[in-house]
């Protein structure tokens, strides 16, 4: 493989090389690197049904911002996110702990925990729709036992629906992170357990000062994985509430895709979709960075 | 997912973590402790498996006990006929077919669409990792970035493009999208992969003259069966799940399964006929369910090494 040798042979030698990587070039070019030129530049224009190749600046944008049922959509993403990664991280974290405690029937447990993430976020909205119906669901029969003031209609309350489509969304990713913390923990070496018995250091002491610091990678891994799927929700929403009561439950996602599709905006939707993108890329960035940085330092050692 | 080292930190060949059983603080007696530890596992798992038993239950419920409102009470006359009406009957709109043309036009999906994106992935990944082509790195790097760009960002444009090739709304474009977005976790599976085996391989393969081609298919094609396994798992439970891009790609006579379930459940007018509704809600998950618990372990390498995909 002397390609360095004779120069201009490298691309006649290895043609076929690069013609096999073609699609993975196509894809890469129009499909990711086109499409997301295409969206800004429709953003900074005045499109509406078909786009348009004019110049407005900024318009979309302090139009999008000006919008009642953009900025609410936010609001809603950042609720919903917060609780999602939150609970998510500590039900995965604890199940991952309690289940390394050498407990009698693990795989039975560990299937149980993740099977949820098996299934789509479609089903998932509309299983929890039917829990969580006040009319049929848990909250009537509650009430039916007795307990005639209890209340429980999250998915049917204009401020609380966001945590019903969180509760949901936890139920189906929390094994996820399980799965992910579990591998962590394994990892960790059973020496640090003898000496930590040794020292007389309590369990809880060790989980909480040495074996969560050193989970870091696995924690922030998951958090890049959660984040992500955030901020691009909708299966979830559109199956579970159809972004109501009102528009209570509106997100980002959802937005987007009424303007592409429903209303016929595009310009606007441009502009929200090159928002959620700048998200995506700003919650990615201190991530890949400590990546980089620990794949460097690691090639030093 | 990783830019700039060239093994992954789970290597997909390497087994399970999950498979050792640990040395963790001794097995004790039963001490409060222990108690506590199965008293949270338990409430765990009822959590988690309630919205199951109520969605099983409900499908073989008649509508009379429904509106009593116990959601958790046995039923007390089995039915199956929810099933038969879910399946062939269910009206979205004015149609009433059931959900079972989405059954077909799933499978019709993701058969497709699993073997074109697992062999596209598998020809990235050997020629990244064995032919190293100049720019082949940068281009891996922004291809993976494209795992983490959300759908509706590149979205519109793909639909205008897929219109002016006349392939918007057919079986071949809705495939062609599913190879394209399972492109960067596809290539990340296999690169990673192939890196794990001895480059010295590769070398005899080229001495004996075998080329691109020969090699790719006699040989390391065959030596990976591993990750084979892991990505068609990955692929058809990800693509059978898939809502948004079967919504606005397939067109109306391919809509996937968990759309037409979407709408049988969120379309109808009149009485909701949830026992329809959650015996439609079964069947949709059947698919992804039976491969999870099939596949066990290797469901979780796939989380491993393609957790990417979010």
């Amino acid at each position: 493989m002397s390609a360095a040798a004779r120069p201009g042979s490298h691309w006649l030698r290895h043609g076929v090389v690069y013609a096999a990587m073609l699609p993975m070039l196509a894809t890469v070019l129009f499909a990711y690197l086109g499409t997301v030129f295409w969206s800004v530049r429709v953003s900074v224009s005045s499109s509406r049904t078909l786009p348009s190749s004019d110049f407005v600046g900024m318009a979309q944008y302090t139009r999008l911002f000006a919008s009642e049922r953009w900025l609410l959509s936010l609001e809603n993403v950042v609720v919903f996110g917060v609780i999602f990664i939150a609970a998510c991280l500590v039900l995965g974290f604890l199940l991952a702990v309690f289940i390394d405690q050498k407990v009698a029937g693990e795989g039975v447990l560990r299937t149980v925990f993740l099977y949820p993430y098996a299934m789509s976020f479609v089903a998932t909205g509309l299983i929890w729709q039917w829990v969580l119906n006040p009319e049929l669901g848990i909250q009537s029969t509650v009430r039916a036992l007795g307990f005639e003031t209890f209340t429980f209609d999250w998915i049917a309350t204009q401020d609380k629906v966001m945590y019903a489509i969180a509760l949901a969304a936890v139920w189906q990713a929390a094994g996820l992170v399980m799965a992910l913390m579990l591998a962590g923990l394994r990892g960790i070496d059973d020496s640090l357990w003898k000496a930590a018995r040794i020292d007389g250091i309590p369990t809880w002491r060790v989980y909480m000062s040495i074996v969560l610091p050193m989970l870091g990678p696995s924690i922030g891994t998951a958090v890049v994985l959660l984040s992500v799927s955030v901020v691009k929700v909708y299966d979830v929403v559109v199956a579970m509430t159809q972004g109501g009561p009102g528009l209570a439950s509106e997100v980002p996602g959802k937005f987007i895709m009424d303007n592409l599709f429903g209303r016929a905006n595009i310009g606007l939707a441009s502009a929200a979709s090159t928002v959620l993108l700048l998200t995506v890329l700003a919650l990615l960035a201190p991530w890949m960075y400590a990546r980089a940085r620990a794949a460097r330092n690691g090639g030093h050692r | 997912m990783n830019t700039t080292t060239t093994t992954m930190p789970s290597q997909p060949l390497a087994p399970p973590n999950v498979a050792r059983t640990s040395v963790r603080p001794r097995r004790s007696a039963w001490t409060p402790a222990r108690i506590g530890i199965y008293a949270f596992l338990l409430v765990c798992a009822v959590f988690f498996l309630f919205p199951l038993y109520v969605m099983l239950i409900t499908s073989v419920k008649p509508m009379e006990e429904i509106r009593l409102g116990n959601l958790f009470s046995l039923p007390v006359k089995v039915t199956l006929e929810p099933w038969a009406v879910a399946w062939s009957a269910a009206c979205t709109g004015l149609q009433c077919e059931g959900i079972k043309g989405g059954f077909f036009n799933s499978i019709a999906i993701v058969v497709p669409s699993t073997i074109l994106s697992i062999l596209v992935g598998a020809l990235n990944g050997y020629a990244l990792s064995f032919w190293k082509p100049r720019g082949g790195t940068l281009l891996f790097g922004v291809l993976l970035m494209g795992a983490f760009v959300p759908y509706q960002v590149i979205m519109f444009p793909l639909v205008r493009a897929f219109a002016a090739l006349s392939i918007f709304g057919t079986l071949p474009g809705i495939v062609l999208i599913h190879t394209i977005f399972g492109m960067p976790v596809m290539t990340l599976l296999f690169r990673n992969y192939y890196a794990s085996i001895p480059n010295e391989l590769f070398k005899a393969a080229r001495i004996d003259g075998g080329g691109f081609w020969r090699i790719f298919l006699q040989l390391m094609l065959p030596m990976s069966l591993p990750i084979l396994v892991v990505a068609v798992i990955m692929q058809v439970t990800g693509i059978w799940n898939d809502f948004i891009l079967g919504l606005v790609f397939a067109g109306r006579d391919h809509l996937p399964m968990t759309v037409q379930l979407n709408n049988v459940i969120n379309t109808t007018t009149g009485e909701r006929l949830y026992n329809v509704n959650m015996a439609a809600t079964v069947l949709t998950s059947l698919v992804p369910l039976f491969i999870y618990l099939v596949s066990g372990r290797w469901f979780v390498r796939g989380i491993a090494a393609g957790a990417v995909k979010g």
